[in-house]
């Protein structure tokens, strides 16, 4: 009895620290509801009683929206699918085998992390327009590739590590070629892994700023993030409007937690299910 | 782990799954990091960027950037805030994970929803946002802090001076952080066999004995690399002091590394400078985290 209820005062704890957490997200939401006049009090208003989304349709009637959305969703697609692709062969590489140039490899993707996007973004900007993709989708997603990939190798190389290769020799024992065994055993195992691998490239490219900033100077190639930015200062030159603002950041926010809620009980189910005890 | 080596394929086998990641890691930041290099080491300026030849100038970038007390400033104040942010970003990351490993399945889901939402918010939405409830007029903040008895924080500039303003700026890094270093904690910690802590139980180890004993060497690795990864980001800090910036002022005062550089670039079109501070910051980086490196390799290795 005594173990129940002090697990129970520690969920009551989570349940507090989860509503701390999310409160800047429902502030959001919460604002973008409401009207100018609402929010010009000084007294805020915490619950959207008598909401409506005009806010959002002043923010959608800026006609850079669709365009923005457009960019974003072609450079998020293609580098959330070859970072994947590329990290999840090179982390069965230097974890599956032991080969000449392996650990050269392994510090130059330690490294390669660590370069702050900040100090290559004029190198990168030079290169990509002497390449004449500025502006492009493939200019920014070659970036955005670059950048991700190494941290994807680490993150894959503990979950294909965690398979223990005893299970793939059983199943080729069993019958199975080596190529049918890493399929039908090894990679069902890595769902969870690649899910992972492939949440963090989603944020990391439908997020960035820096280098889209940098690498899509024209206004008619922003991604979403870009568009933010640009309407936020564009409501700033006036009286900021708040609520119009809100509403942008939430048009921005929603398709990144739309797809968060799908994959959420994946992610979570499949990280807690554990490959090894598999 | 790692021991399931498997010596009977094919020696190529790696160096072709390897191809892919070499090369899209050559072209997307190899190269540019050597021009950088080169260009650090050129008179790299307005005039070169249309067309001027660019002298070569050794390290007199590097040297006229030591003898700069403001530089040294913005070094100081970076490091401060990188490791202050990305310590108090780890803490709270693992005990959170602590926590969710330690509730029922209602609350645990109820904390890593919220998580979610918090880490799954674009930098530049998640800015607008926190600036707004820092507004000092209409905010919610200092309305909330307003209500404690005896305090007294209406229309407090947060922004005005830079204390205070870095406060801030840790406050949201923190906050978009966290969820990171909670989840990753929480997969390492639902990697540790029930088997295991069982046993230890069955045979008196305390629950102390058994996070010190088990879990926390079992946690270790990811902990390690989450921390590593902390550190460099929080050093690199970027789009958030930009904003900040913008809803406050863009004095020298409140640069970090990020802005430094970026001001340089493109304010003063100085590329050979802006070049060099660049690559001190990759040797900081490295140095700051290069105990981590030799650790995880160690890991690797074993």
């Amino acid at each position: 009895m005594r173990a129940r209820t002090i697990r129970g005062l520690w969920g009551v704890l989570a349940i507090v620290i989860a509503l701390v957490w999310v409160f800047p997200v429902y502030w959001m939401v919460n604002s973008s509801l409401l009207p100018n006049v609402t929010l010009q009090s000084f007294i805020p208003t915490f619950v959207p009683f008598g909401g409506s989304l005009t806010n959002f349709s002043a923010a959608l009637a800026d006609g850079e929206f669709y365009g923005a959305l457009g960019m974003s969703v072609s450079i998020t697609l293609i580098a959330v699918f070859f970072c994947i692709l590329f990290a999840f062969l090179g982390a069965v590489a230097i974890s599956r085998f032991r080969f000449r140039g392996r650990k050269s490899f392994v510090i130059a993707v330690l490294v390669v992390q660590m370069l702050p996007a900040e100090g290559l973004f004029i190198a990168q900007y030079k290169m990509v327009a002497s390449a004449h993709l500025l502006d492009s989708v493939i200019g920014v997603s070659i970036i955005y590739i670059a950048a991700v990939v190494p941290f994807t190798i680490w993150m894959l190389r503990g979950f294909v590590a965690g398979v223990p290769a005893d299970l793939e020799e059983a199943a080729m024992v069993d019958g199975l070629s080596r190529f049918g065994a890493f399929m039908r055993i090894t990679f069902p195992l890595l769902a969870p892994g690649l899910v992972a691998s492939g949440v963090y490239a989603f944020l990391q490219a439908w997020n960035e700023f820096t280098v889209a900033l940098v690498l899509l100077p024209s206004e008619s190639a922003q991604t979403l993030p870009l568009w933010l930015r640009g309407f936020v200062q564009a409501s700033a030159t006036r009286e900021t409007d708040w609520g119009q603002v809100m509403a942008a950041s939430t048009l921005v926010a929603v398709p990144v937690i739309v797809f968060f809620l799908i994959v959420q009980g994946r992610l979570t189910s499949g990280l807690v299910s554990g490959a090894v005890k598999g | 782990m790692t021991a399931t080596v498997d010596r009977r394929r094919s020696n190529r086998a790696p160096y072709l799954l390897l191809i892919p990641a070499v090369g899209i890691l050559l072209i997307g930041m190899g190269y540019p990091l050597l021009w950088q290099i080169v260009t650090s080491m050129q008179e790299y300026g307005l005039q070169q960027q249309f067309g001027k030849a660019a002298p070569f100038v050794f390290l007199d970038n590097y040297v006229e950037l030591a003898s700069k007390p403001a530089f040294w400033a913005v070094v100081a104040k970076s490091i401060a805030f990188c490791l202050l942010t990305a310590g108090i970003t780890l803490g709270v990351g693992v005990l959170l994970a602590l926590l969710m490993n330690a509730v029922a399945k209602a609350p645990r889901i109820i904390l890593q929803i919220s998580l979610l939402l918090a880490w799954s918010m674009p930098v530049v939405a998640a800015m607008t946002v926190w600036i707004w409830l820092f507004d000092r007029r209409r905010g919610a903040v200092n309305y909330l802090l307003d209500l404690i008895p005896g305090v007294d924080m209406n229309r407090f500039n947060w922004l005005e001076t830079p204390a205070t303003f870095f406060v801030v700026a840790s406050i949201i890094v923190i906050w978009m952080s966290v969820p990171f270093v909670a989840f990753s904690t929480f997969a390492g910690l639902t990697q540790v066999s029930d088997e295991v802590l069982e046993a230890a139980q069955l045979d008196g180890a305390t629950p102390r004995q058994r996070f010190f004993g088990i879990i926390l060497p079992m946690i270790k690795p990811v902990i390690a690399i989450v921390f590593l990864l902390q550190i460099i980001w929080d050093l690199r800090v970027f789009t958030q002091i930009t904003m900040l910036q913008d809803a406050g002022s863009k004095s020298s005062e409140f640069d970090l590394l990020g802005t430094y550089i970026y001001k340089l670039g493109t304010k003063s079109q100085d590329f050979g400078m802006a070049s060099a501070v660049s690559i001190l910051v990759l040797a900081i980086t490295i140095l700051l985290s290069w105990f981590y490196i030799r650790s995880l390799l160690k890991e690797d290795e074993k």
